[in-house]
């Protein structure tokens, strides 16, 4: 198939078109404005329906292929579908795509036939492949066993795919195209809108026009802190230098936290050209990409997507036909999680150690090599070429008065379909969890929900009607963060999670300042200390612990007022807003020592109830401590001294007679 | 000019001053323990944290600048708790054996701990735990005593450029170490001790000779003889709290005295007979043709610099030896022939502003028959600490003089102890060597201050000599490229490894007093005015010297005792640190 660049070039007029001129994006849409080529533009239309997949000859399977996707072994559907393919002797064009945000249900295959809707399969298997093939290209009919949805017409049995709960309730502008479009192929991206944007900005508007789009449409930094990013762009636009850099943050390192991978891996060609138009609007020739080293295909098809905007003449000198100049380079990150604040990550890139230095100076005045830097999160530059296309009133007119557009959201831990989740801002909490993601599995309880990641919080029930955006998150003790959304249940101890979460941030934390590098560790400490054996017996370590947990709240509030950058500052919320709502649960925890989701194992206390228990010996022969002691026949007693709570014998009685407290 | 309020206080300072510049401007102390001065802030400890009115949470004052209508606030309970806070996590992260500790009483975070009534282990918890690097012949690093303030990082790193220590690791474990955690003695380190001078606790101290000196003192057999360095006498008086810049030579040899040192001799003599054989070597350098510009070669640490760098250019480095192993040789060869004395039963003490002179003692270079020409180093603190171990009331002390022949000085000598003093004393001799005359005006003001790099040019017999100060080694950099280049204009070069030269030297005492470096340096130029005479040829022991032992500079026999070679250290360090596969 040829692409794009091949034919939108007129050999009359020369170089007047060559690839790098005004209106290529366009042309590449609409076919050559000089009159020498009816022929090529009639192909190029062609091209275009073709790209769209609303005109083709042979069936297209799309297979999700993002990191969720191969992991849910996607590569080896698509090895058995060729398989297939060739055994059935029929022809097909296998598309890889990247990820629908459906996570729970990977493998996800489409298949349209020409002329025909494009039906999604979902949990495809090797197993289902030869039947599903079968049923859908040689009888062309629908395989119900997988069916998922189609993206058209609806009928009996096939719902459309917007109407799944899953997809009902939300608005995609940053995903629109994750899963549907090949992400590898830039004819592609272009031939479903991508660069008009670009091209508009280009021909149509300055900088400053660029810069007050951006801040009408009220678009807030998506990586946590929710700084306007038009705000933050005038000030680097008011820098006068000739260096300015742009520097896109994908070092995501939050637990539960894959947004920025997803896009990456989905979308690349959106992200490059908010990326442009961003770089256009402050006036920077230089763009770096932080991604993290973990994330290998995200790496692999952001370089494919840059290489391929070189080509196009997208990135580069003299960018279409503009004096406007730009390199992008991809930098990866060694897995520092700190690395993702700004300072630190402006550190990284200058190839010191990774850590925050105080502010002001403020990147956007003196960021990299001492330069005015601009740094924008991957999901809010994904929103740049809707705001410019469809105009800063239309994405202010999605969400709340202070918290504008869509908010992407990884939706996983106890709920019934994990996944991202693009839903607009002011969305209630409960219309995630119970409805976009179906409420909790196996009958269980809800419990919490950790938004934000380590710097978010946990929220119970009783603030679930809260609506998603910055300010009423903060207000409840939590914050939007970059978009973790953990569900947990009756079986997660609020205590274990806030040790989770302090063992991540004491880990990560860079060392630099004094109470995220010691405070961090010493509240561990404390927590650890109520949620072990610690000082039971001792009165005088007893002790300790209660006095711990006195002074846990100054230390937590001292690290908040103290520390150098967001990292310690947000480091304790997961502690603070377990004590807000879940203080029982400490308490119950630190006086009368047990935990009520029998998650933390030390204090955890396992008896034979005497009534139930016939003697059968089978715990006493499994037991590795030799802690289980009876006679045959007779009743058995747990010797808790030796006990190491392992719950074998829970698992190994068969009468239930073993309880746990 | 900006207005601001500072707990209720009205305050004008110049645009862009930080809170905590205008809060000092009223009087109000606010504690720091990572803020240097004339360095951009890191805000690493927190301690400075005040409150602003509209910011969401404490500032840290040595960071933010003031703007205009800005209130502050210093003292409210919330920065005290902050503060004193910081303050209880630091020390739960430390040995706390204050009272068996060197810097016990002179400790910063002894002091704040003092300051914000620490009176409970609030947060006690687990300790970080490094192993002490003694590997150094000059210095101890104790990194279980270090708060990772990163005021040694930036001064190795930032100051002297040399950059053989930084952070490792991450978090809790975080650890200011040398390159693979390897010892400092295989490290890029020159032993400046620099950092021991901003480390606010004891995790970089020196290495202490006092107990060798004590045995030596104590060993009859032995002909104790101490020497001290020109920069001591006009420093050691603040650990007595006496004016800075206070001349306390007089004391110091009645103390020493009193310490039980049979003969008290001034290292100020044989600076004097340095400059004999360095102006020799210098105008036996210009006269024939031998290798320029010429580096004066009185400072070990930079000696010891530039064998770990550039060893292809130790050509150009003067062959004496510092002056304080000068002394200690003429006193085992020349002086021990005076008075029919073993060399082997005299012992060198050398009392100096400076770490790196203990590490030189030890080196093979400077021995004849394994016998060091100086056995011990005291640095400046650790004679204060013997004096008060031995119960030497020194304010009270009243003046003595120093013992001959080997005590008598002339002002050359006593600059040798600040930036630009070498070569000063140097000129002065070398002109009268090739003119036969003396310099109308002995002051180089060219060669005085406190800049990086300070030039100066001479005429000599109609030959313009072009001279350099390097002020600290952090500024050598270019100075050796263009000579790599053939670009060098110069002649001669001094070189002292420690900002303002020996007086702000590691050795000497620690305290944060900004001003005390140029009062100190006062100190000797006044002693310089005042002497009779401020030429080293005519230094009459040294004259003396020469007709009875060493004919003339550089004379055979004064190569063989004055002189030293040098080796090539890069090689030795890179065979050493490898990377941990």
């Amino acid at each position: 198939m040829k692409s794009f660049i091949d034919l939108v070039y007129c050999e009359e007029c020369g170089t007047q078109h060559s690839k790098s001129y005004p209106n290529f994006i366009s042309d590449c849409k609409t076919g050559l404005t000089c009159d020498h080529n009816d022929e090529k533009n009639d192909e190029i239309l062609q091209l275009n329906k073709s790209l769209t997949y609303q005109k083709h000859t042979d069936p297209i399977i799309f297979i999700g292929m993002g990191t969720c996707g191969l992991a849910s072994g996607a590569n080896k559907v698509k090895v058995k579908i060729e398989e297939v393919l060739t055994e059935l002797g029929v022809k097909a064009t296998i598309v890889p795509t990247g990820c629908i945000g459906y996570c729970a249900k990977e493998v996800i295959v489409d298949i349209k036939l020409p002329n025909k809707d494009r039906i999604s399969y979902c949990e495809v298997t090797p197993k289902d492949v030869p039947a599903l093939i079968k049923k859908t290209l040689v009888d062309k009919q629908i395989f119900i066993e997988k069916l998922l949805a189609t993206f058209g017409k609806t009928d009996d049995y096939v719902t459309n795919i917007n109407d799944i709960p899953f997809f009902a309730k939300q608005l995609k502008v940053v995903l629109e195209n994750c899963g549907i479009i090949n992400p590898t192929s830039i004819d592609e991206y272009i031939a479903n809108g991508g660069f008009t944007a670009l091209e508009k900005v280009i021909n149509n508007m300055t900088p400053k026009d660029v810069v007050d789009e951006v801040l009408n449409s009220g678009v807030r930094g998506r990586g946590g802190g929710g700084f306007p990013t038009g705000k933050k762009w005038s000030f680097a636009l008011s820098q006068d230098t000739d260096t300015k850099y742009i520097i896109c943050n994908a070092d995501e390192g939050d637990p539960g936290a894959f947004m920025d991978r997803s896009v990456l891996e989905s979308d690349p060609f959106k992200l490059i050209e908010g990326m442009i138009i961003g770089a256009y609007a402050i006036g920077a020739n230089f763009g770096y990409i932080y991604c993290r080293a973990e994330y290998p295909l995200a790496i692999e098809r952001l370089e494919n997507a840059i290489s391929k905007c070189e080509e196009y003449g997208l990135i580069g000198e003299n960018i279409l036909g503009s004096d406007f100049d730009l390199k992008i380079k991809i930098k990866k990150g060694a897995g520092a999680f700190v690395c993702g604040e700004e300072t630190a990550l402006i550190a990284s890139i200058e190839g010191k150690r990774g850590m925050p230095k105080p502010r002001p100076p403020f990147p956007a005045v003196s960021g990299l090599w001492g330069k005015p830097t601009i740094i924008n999160n991957v999901e809010t530059l994904s929103n740049i070429p809707s705001i410019v296309i469809k105009g800063a009133d239309w994405y202010s007119s999605i969400g709340t008065e202070n918290s504008k557009g869509t908010k992407v959201f990884a939706i996983s831990g106890k709920v019934k379909y994990s996944g991202l989740a693009e839903v607009p801002m002011g969305t209630t909490l409960n219309e995630v969890v119970f409805e976009i993601g179906g409420g909790i599995p196996n009958n269980k309880k809800f419990k919490a929900v950790q938004i934000g990641g380590p710097s978010g919080g946990c929220l119970p029930e009783k603030v679930m009607d809260t609506p998603v955006d910055y300010e009423s998150l903060k207000t409840i003790g939590a914050m939007m963060g970059s978009g973790g959304f953990v569900v947990m249940d009756e079986d997660t101890c609020i205590v274990d999670i806030a040790k989770f979460f302090l063992q991540f941030i004491k880990n990560e934390s860079c060392g630099k300042c004094v109470p995220c590098r010691e405070g961090t560790t010493r509240m561990l400490e404390i927590i650890e200390q109520i949620s072990t054996r610690y000082g039971d017996g001792d009165p005088l370590d007893e002790l300790k612990r209660f006095k711990g947990i006195i002074h846990l709240e100054r230390l937590a509030g001292v690290i908040q007022d103290t520390s150098l950058c967001g990292l310690g500052q947000s480091a304790p919320n997961p502690v603070l807003s377990g004590l807000k709502y879940f203080r029982e649960e400490y308490e119950e925890h630190l006086f009368e020592r047990i935990c009520s989701a029998k998650v933390c194992k030390e204090i955890l206390t396992y008896t034979i109830d005497k009534d139930i228990c016939n003697g059968c010996g089978a715990c006493l022969r499994k037991c590795a401590t030799d802690a289980i002691i009876g006679a045959k026949k007779e009743l058995h007693v747990i010797v808790q001294d030796q006990c190491t709570k392992c719950g074998v014998c829970l698992e190994t009685c068969r009468f239930d007679a073993i309880t746990v407290n | 000019m900006t207005e601001v309020k500072i707990d209720n206080l009205d305050v004008k300072v110049p645009k862009g001053s930080t809170i905590l510049d205008a809060a000092k401007s009223v009087g109000i102390n606010i504690p720091t323990l990572c803020h240097m001065k004339d360095h951009l802030p890191t805000g690493a400890c927190r301690m400075c944290v005040v409150e602003v009115e509209g910011m969401r949470g404490l500032t840290p004052a040595c960071a933010y600048p003031v703007q205009n209508g800005m209130i502050v606030k210093t003292n409210t309970s919330r920065v005290k708790t902050a503060r004193k806070t910081i303050v209880e996590l630091l020390v739960e992260n430390h040995p706390q054996d204050c009272l068996i500790c060197v810097r016990n009483k002179n400790c910063e975070l002894q002091d704040l701990s003092e300051k914000y009534a620490l009176r409970e282990h609030r947060y006690a918890g687990v300790h970080k735990n490094h192993a002490i690097d003694i590997s150094s012949a000059s210095m101890e690093r104790d990194p279980a005593k270090c708060i990772l303030c990163g005021r040694c990082v930036r001064t190795c790193g930032e100051v002297q450029k040399i950059g053989a220590i930084d952070f490792t690791n991450r978090g809790f474990i975080s650890n200011v170490t040398t390159p693979y955690n390897k010892g400092l003695n295989v490290s890029d380190c020159i032993l400046c001790g620099q950092c021991i001078l901003v480390c606010p606790t004891a995790a970089l101290r020196e290495k202490s000779h006092s107990k060798d000196i004590t045995n030596a003192i104590n060993d009859d057999s032995k002909l104790v003889v101490v020497q001290i360095a020109p920069a001591v006498r006009a420093s050691l008086g603040e650990e007595y709290n006496m004016p800075l810049g206070e001349n306390v030579t007089g004391k110091i040899v009645t103390g020493l005295r009193r310490l039980g040192f049979d003969k008290v001799f001034d290292t100020n003599f044989a600076a004097d007979l340095t400059i004999m054989e360095e102006s020799a070597e210098l105008v036996n350098r210009v006269q024939n043709g031998g290798t320029l510009p010429m580096f004066t070669s009185c400072c070990p640490g930079w000696v010891k610099y530039i064998e770990q760098n550039r060893p292809e250019l130790l050509g150009h480095v003067s062959s004496c030896k510092s002056p304080h192993e000068m002394e200690g040789a003429v006193l085992k060869t020349y002086y021990a022939q005076k008075m029919n004395l073993d060399p082997n039963d005299i012992y060198v003490v050398s009392v100096m502003p400076c770490t790196v002179k203990k590490y030189e003692s030890e080196r093979p270079e400077l021995s004849e028959d394994y016998r060091p020409d100086v056995d011990a180093v005291l640095t400046t603190r650790e004679l204060v600490r013997m004096f008060k171990m031995y119960g030497v009331e020194f304010a009270e002390l009243p003046n003595d003089e120093f013992d001959n022949p080997l005590g008598e000085s002339t002002g050359a000598a006593a600059i040798f102890g600040t930036s630009g003093g070498v070569m000063q004393a140097a000129l002065r001799t070398a002109y009268n060597t090739l003119t036969g005359q003396n310099l109308d005006v002995l002051n180089f003001e060219d060669l005085r201050g406190s800049d990086g790099i300070k030039e100066s040019t001479v005429n000599i017999n109609g030959m313009d000599v072009n001279i350099a100060v390097v002020n600290g080694i952090g500024n050598i950099g270019n100075i050796l490229d263009e000579i790599e280049e053939g670009k060098s204009k110069y002649h001669f070069i001094e070189v002292m490894a420690c900002p303002n030269g020996c007086i702000n030297g590691g050795g000497q005492p620690i305290h944060q007093k900004p001003e005390k470096v140029m009062k100190r340096v006062q100190a000797l130029y006044d002693i310089d005015e005042k002497a009779k005479t401020r030429m080293s040829h005519e230094n009459e022991s040294v004259k003396k010297i020469y007709s009875d032992f060493f004919i003339e500079p550089n004379s055979h026999k004064a190569h063989e005792i004055l002189h030293t070679t040098y080796i090539d250290r890069k090689k030795i360090l890179r065979a050493n640190v490898q990377p941990i596969k």
